[in-house]
């Protein structure tokens, strides 16, 4: 079942007198990236679905600046931080849902000490509270069920910010026989795109962050590693390429995962 | 009396000492910038119970952290006897707690065992130090006098216990053949195994009774002394250290003050300039860095459970957050007597950046925490190194070509790649 998904924008439900309970920050890789995008628009599904009032900036987002602030250059992350928060502020905006661990950690730690105060909440996050309530239920026949499924720790989730358990959860409720990684939780490895990583080449070394990571997930015998990271779902994608196992392991993020299995 | 009067000279000098040694390493703790870490004292104190005292995050690895407990359970409660041996020392007293009976038998009793489990680990940590390849304690920052200084502090451990059961062996023997000067006390349930290797000349045991009193009194105050000077001062610092830990989410970092005024003004004109003068943006020099960082360099005991868990040390990059915390220390401790030898610190020409920790190094890092989360003592590397980079890009615009290039995208797309902003939405149709 395809669902015809209407986004709205902030600036549209203004201009009709309204306020969204729920900002959806897409982030640059939800936005540009085109497999990011389809975990832009598994979210978008299941927001629809669960009836929030929800609504994305659009062409006003900008990025968070995060890349800029881990990579030192502190003075473009707080004009990027200071534009958005004025933005957000005069759109009265009080609660975030972010498709990223690092838009989500940058609007939830850094933005306070610029002005910028707002309930930030991962995917993860808002899906496991909307499983708990009863709006999401994985349909019983759900594709995943018996599939050997592992997750992966994205760093700015995990251990910079502690959540742990609530993307575990979501997989848990999908009756399938789930695995951890060798390296999981506090102790999990970074799929090398931290740190604005994502944007360079790596240093010489021995061999790549990513491909040391899928030598994990082929380590757990797993066919689908979940994600909640655009940037790790391209590391890992590599990865698994450079291992030559696109066959046997496909990366999702827990967001296509929970919308498949409501069949949404 | 001439025996006292020694004893006295030795620790008085010992502890004068000490107390240079401490107080210089406080004065170049305090070389650093001003950050407040004196919030929440109760949640302070109950992380450093459960860090520091309780070992808490020894256990991720739980065999070395058993072995460890031994050795810091066993140092601790051992002072105790420490008490009694300087008190004997002073006064020309033997076995001056001997008097609480019972209570006395039972504390040599448990100090024997301790002694006899920091003996076990010790020597176990040897072989794994040196004969079984073991990750972190391989490294190239591990090579001469790191691996030296390692090597004698767990040979010195396995000495001084040595002496100690030595000590306690040659005293039961003595009480044992009914010596005046040796009155029943204590319980050996471990040196009395070391009695077969004693000779029956009661001279000779007396000789070698005192022999292992002095040898390990006097080796207790050297090791005192060779602390400033080696990595083992965590057996100290670990407590403050963990008291002063960063107390927010692992991911937020610091903001910089001085930076937000200059932007607020770049963003609306009107307002006024900002007055206080910023010496520098980032970090250059460990004049740079906060005290807790210079804390943190002093506190590394270089175990590597940082290095071991560095996403970029483990395939092979240069970096090793182990390395940052040592060559932080080694440059603070060049600028201190710098600053001793000449007043105030002259430039000499070097800085943290370049002349100890390369470019390679701190571009290598992910920012992804694991060395900060691995650390048994709260030390966080990860601060030092967005400090370095921070003084690369604002003070020398010196970053890899491609994240200027993503610097350059963020300004005019709004995005780290390049496309429009006006393109950002277009996913929503397609």
């Amino acid at each position: 079942m395809e669902t015809t998904l209407h986004i709205p924008t902030v600036a549209e439900m203004t201009a009709k007198g309204e306020r969204p309970d729920l900002l959806f920050w897409v982030g640059c890789a939800g936005s540009f990236d085109e497999r990011a995008q389809r975990i832009t628009k598994s979210i978008c599904k299941i927001l629809q679905h669960v009836g929030i009032k929800y609504a994305i900036l659009g062409t006003e987002e900008n990025c968070t600046g995060d890349p800029a602030k881990r990579a030192g250059n502190e003075f473009l992350f707080q004009m990027q931080a200071m534009m958005n928060i004025e933005l957000l502020n005069g759109y009265e905006i009080t609660k975030i849902v972010t498709a990223c661990p690092h838009c989500f950690n940058t609007l939830k730690n850094e933005y306070p000490n610029l002005g910028g105060t707002f309930e930030v909440i991962h995917h993860t996050q808002l899906i496991q509270s909307l499983i708990v309530e009863g709006k999401l239920k994985p349909a019983d026949g759900n594709e995943f069920k018996g599939k050997r499924i592992t997750y992966h720790d994205p760093c700015y989730l995990g251990r910079a910010n502690e959540v742990y358990e609530a993307p575990r959860q979501l997989l848990e409720v999908l009756d399938a026989d789930l695995v951890e990684l060798k390296r999981c939780k506090s102790n999990g490895l970074c799929c090398g795109a931290g740190g604005a990583q994502m944007f360079k080449e790596p240093e010489r070394g021995k061999k790549d962050v990513n491909v040391e990571r899928v030598e994990d997930v082929i380590e757990s015998k797993a066919t689908i590693v979940a994600a909640a990271c655009p940037f790790c779902m391209t590391m890992l994608r590599d990865g698994v390429k450079a291992k030559e196992k696109e066959q046997e392991i496909q990366v999702l993020d827990i967001a296509e995962i929970t919308a498949k299995a409501n069949n949404l | 009396m001439m025996g006292q009067i020694i004893f006295f000279c030795l620790f008085v000098l010992a502890v004068v000492i000490f107390a240079r040694n401490a107080r210089r390493i406080y004065k170049n703790i305090k070389l650093g910038k001003a950050v407040d870490r004196n919030d929440r004292p109760a949640e302070r104190l109950k992380l450093m119970l459960l860090v520091a005292f309780g070992q808490k995050k020894m256990f991720k690895k739980p065999l070395p952290a058993l072995l460890h407990l031994g050795v810091y359970v066993g140092f601790c409660i051992i002072n105790i006897e420490m008490l009694e041996i300087v008190i004997d020392g002073l006064f020309g007293t033997h076995r001056i707690f001997s008097s609480l009976g019972s209570i006395y038998n039972g504390l040599i009793y448990a100090f024997e065992w301790l002694a006899f489990a920091v003996l076990f680990s010790c020597i176990t940590f040897l072989i794994r130090r040196n004969a079984l390849h073991i990750y972190r304690f391989s490294g190239r920052e591990l090579k001469n006098w790191p691996k030296t200084d390692a090597n004698l502090i767990l040979i010195a451990e396995i000495l001084l216990m040595t002496a100690f059961l030595f000590m306690n062996a040659a005293d039961f023997k003595l009480q044992q053949l009914h010596h005046p000067a040796y009155h029943h006390a204590g319980a050996f349930p471990v040196s009395q195994f070391l009695l077969p290797l004693l000779p029956e000349s009661v001279s000779t045991l007396v000789g070698i009774e005192r022999f292992s009193w002095w040898f390990h009194i006097i080796g207790v105050l050297v090791f005192l002394n060779y602390l400033p000077i080696s990595k083992h001062l965590h057996i100290i610092l670990a407590f403050p250290n963990t008291y002063f830990s960063k107390l927010e989410p692992k991911g937020k970092f610091n903001n910089m003050s001085a930076v937000t005024e200059e932007v607020k003004v770049m963003l609306d004109p009107s307002l006024p300039s900002p007055t206080g003068e910023v010496r520098r943006f980032g970090v250059k020099d460990v004049q740079d860095l906060t005290w807790k960082n210079l804390l943190d360099a002093y506190t590394c005991t270089e175990c590597g459970r940082c290095t071991a868990a560095c996403p970029a040390n483990i395939t092979g990059k240069l970096l090793s957050p182990r390395k940052i915390m040592m060559d932080t220390r080694d440059r603070l401790t060049e600028v201190g007597q710098n600053r001793t030898k000449n007043g105030d610190f002259q430039d000499d020409n070097k800085s943290l950046i370049d002349t100890y920790i390369t470019r390679e190094e701190i571009w290598a890092c992910t920012t992804c925490n694991a060395c900060v989360e691995a650390c048994p003592v709260n030390i966080d590397p990860l601060e030092i190194i967005i400090g370095l980079r921070q003084y690369a890009v604002m003070e020398e615009s010196q970053a890899p070509a491609s994240i200027n290039a993503m610097f350059g995208n963020l300004e005019n797309n709004g995005a780290p790649w390049k496309y429009a902003q006006a393109d950002r939405a277009n996913w929503t149709n397609q």
